[in-house]
């Protein structure tokens, strides 16, 4: 058997000599320094992620009608009547939301251990288009069960386009294809959401991981394990803390894909709509455009974007400035790598100014969270009786968090061009390992 | 790692806690200020109960349009004979799905709007909101129905279960400042069930409806626990696996 095996890879080398080089180059001799911790999980997990979505969703689309009048019911076809139709639509339904879990806690890597800083900023600006097209995606992705707070959400969502002056409605009309979303809309977004994007996406993942793996992977010390000492047991020229990606970090891997399979399986299988977070009661009525949902509020990995487009005053007549705040609030994190000149890049030989800061951005950002999806509305009156002034309080909060989210990346800029900062020194290897 | 940034790490871990804790808050005022409503999908006589209400009460007017009779026998236990005796009075077949008999046409003239359907019912509202929807009924002299509901405030359907439950009627207390007091039901003349017979009645057709919002709960209850066991065993493998490979790296 062992022989057929490899004349069968004879047979392949001799016509692809070029094959096995790239298979060493990518997985048997891509050197990843060792001491990779809890926050290098994220990266492979978004890639089991993506595989989830993209098998699930062919699964879907055998039996989903894109169509205004039929969307909806072959949701509950797929729900009943589909043989395990259930399960792959909460895997897919799970898998959106642990896709944004997994992706924010991919990126609140980076920031941390530095890994946007140079030679990997090209790294960086391919994942923060991976996220770009990943908000895009999923977006159309929840218009499609074609529910009512789909409907809505895509109302307010698209409407958001209609604040750019002279263009704005007309570029609303020409994104739905209708003065309401209706079934043009829903098919164009059936087409891109299970083919244009998922290219795009795909694409972006390959070329993500081609430049990452022609720079080397960053690690919790940032220190580049390539300029360090040479020569390990696998190699005389490979980095002395680097070790073989395959098979060390694949089996690593393989346990945190164990972990997060058991969190999907918990929440797929006995709380497939998490109380209303990972899939909306209102979504359970069809889309009606003459019914609106009691609060409408986008669904939680969009909520702290929503949440500056609403805290944002209108002024000069125009609600443009929130719109422009939410897009900024996402693009400012494509600067990072300019914003954040500090050479050192591990938060642990960083400033105390630069720990408080991040300290002060996650909160914010989580407190975005909370305004986006009216958790503050609830928790304000519950929490202080039902006589206080709920949006004058919640409006305060919000504002001061928006403040307090692009205010990090001010105070980081200044903090790191002036010379603010009082770094520890870097060591010239990296630390500790399990 | 120095003191202080153990210390910024635990200042970060506890904020991140006190968030997570905030997001529980607000899911457990969902349903705010109702009775829990007490359904039990495992309980399949309850169940059973639930669907024989449902096909006696209910679908005169609502249907469940989602949901085949072949498949509420499965579920529930009932043989094919049991289901066409006793649940079906609409004519179907077997295998067809639950659909009121009553004209669109006709609803209009008689409710003002189409009684809707109930598949998602449940899933739209609530198991709670229902319970407590079907519980809230009373006698309204100034409603055109006859009929008002303390939870659905001028709803449009005229209570159903009135033989079993007697009329209620709403007294309100003399409110402070202008306000409305508190809202009291009571019951006037009592029916064929006493209290506690009734609320067993409505928690059975509130599971039975919670069940046609997503008969996969079924299953997902069945497998969930072997699947999460597998897990936890081939996580287990892997991390052994993952010991094994990596005694290289320390000798390294």
């Amino acid at each position: 058997m062992a022989n057929v095996w490899s004349n069968v890879g004879n047979w392949v080398t001799e016509r692809a000599p070029g094959m096995m080089p790239m298979y060493r180059k990518h997985m048997t001799e891509y050197y990843a320094p060792k001491n990779f911790n809890l926050w290098y999980y994220f990266g492979s997990l978004a890639l089991v992620v993506l595989i989830n979505q993209i098998i699930t969703g062919i699964f879907l689309t055998m039996n989903y009608n894109p169509s205004a009048a039929g969307a909806f019911d072959s949701v509950q076809y797929i729900m009943r009547d589909v043989e395990w139709g259930w399960l792959i639509r909460y895997m897919h339904s799970t898998g959106a939301s642990l896709f944004f879990v997994v992706v924010f806690l991919h990126m609140f890597r980076g920031i941390i251990y530095g890994s946007f800083k140079r030679p990997r900023e090209l790294v960086w600006l391919l994942g923060m288009l991976i996220f770009l097209v990943l908000m895009a995606e999923a977006f159309m992705g929840y218009v499609l069960p074609w529910g009512n707070m789909s409907f809505w959400g895509a109302k307010v969502i698209i409407s958001l386009f209609g604040t750019i002056p002279v263009i704005g409605t007309h570029l609303v009309e020409w994104i739905m294809g209708d003065f309401l979303p209706a079934d043009a809309t829903l098919n164009r977004f059936f087409a891109l959401h299970v083919i244009a994007l998922p290219i795009v996406l795909l694409l972006l993942v390959v070329l993500h991981l081609a430049a990452l793996h022609e720079v080397g992977s960053n690690n919790p010390d940032g220190v580049d394990v390539k300029h360090g000492p040479k020569g390990n047991r696998w190699s005389p020229l490979a980095p002395a803390d680097g070790i073989p990606f395959h098979p060390y970090y694949t089996v690593k891997d393989l346990v945190g894909v164990g972990f997060l399979l058991l969190i999907a399986a918990f929440i797929i299988f006995f709380a497939p709509t998490l109380g209303g977070w990972f899939l909306e009661h209102d979504n359970s009525i069809m889309a009606n455009n003459l019914v609106t949902p009691e609060q409408i509020k986008p669904v939680w990995y969009f909520s702290p974007f929503y949440a500056i487009v609403r805290m944002v005053p209108s002024f000069m007549d125009t609600a443009v400035w929130g719109v422009i705040a939410m897009f900024a609030s996402i693009f400012v994190l494509f600067a990072m790598p300019w914003l954040d000149s500090t050479p050192v890049k591990s938060i642990r030989y960083r400033g105390r100014g630069y720990k408080i800061a991040l300290t002060v951005f996650v909160l914010a950002f989580l407190g975005l969270c909370a305004v986006g999806t009216d958790t503050t509305a609830e928790v304000i009156p519950a929490w202080f009786g039902s006589d206080v002034d709920v949006t004058f309080w919640e409006n305060l909060f919000g504002r001061l968090m928006t403040l307090l989210y692009f205010g990090f990346f001010v105070f980081l800029w200044a903090y790191t061009h002036f010379g603010w900062e009082t770094t520890k020194p870097v060591p010239d290897r990296v630390t500790t390992h399990d | 790692m120095t003191k202080r940034q153990g210390l910024l790490r635990h200042i970060f871990l506890a904020a991140l806690v006190c968030a997570l804790g905030f997001a529980g808050t607000v899911q457990a005022a969902e349903g705010e200020g109702l009775p829990s409503a007490g359904t039990n999908l495992r309980d399949q006589a309850s169940l059973q109960r639930g669907a024989r209400l449902f096909f006696n009460y209910c679908v005169g007017c609502h249907s469940l349009k989602y949901v085949r009779y072949s498949r509420v026998g499965e579920d529930l236990g009932l043989t094919e004979d049991e289901v066409m005796k006793n649940l079906n009075f609409t004519g179907a077949k077997y295998g067809e799905t639950v659909v009121s008999s009553m004209p669109a046409d006709l609803a209009q003239t008689w409710f003002g709007k189409d009684p809707p359907d109930l598949s998602l019912e449940v899933s739209a509202k609530g198991a709670d909101w229902v319970n407590a929807y079907l519980n809230s009924f009373y006698l309204d002299p100034n409603s055109p129905i006859g009929w008002n509901n303390t939870v659905l405030p001028n709803a449009a359907m005229p209570f159903p279960l009135w033989e079993l439950q007697g009329l209620q009627t709403l007294t309100v207390a003399p409110g402070e400042n202008g306000k409305p007091g508190e809202q009291k039901l009571e019951l006037g003349q009592p029916g064929k069930m006493t209290p506690a017979q009734f609320q067993q009645a409505t928690r059975d057709l509130t599971n039975f409806l919670e069940y046609a919002s997503e008969p996969a709960a079924l299953q997902r209850h069945q497998y969930g626990i072997w699947v999460l066991l597998f897990l936890a065993f081939f996580t287990l493998l892997a991390y052994a696996l993952k010991r094994e490979y990596w005694k290289d790296v320390h000798e390294a």
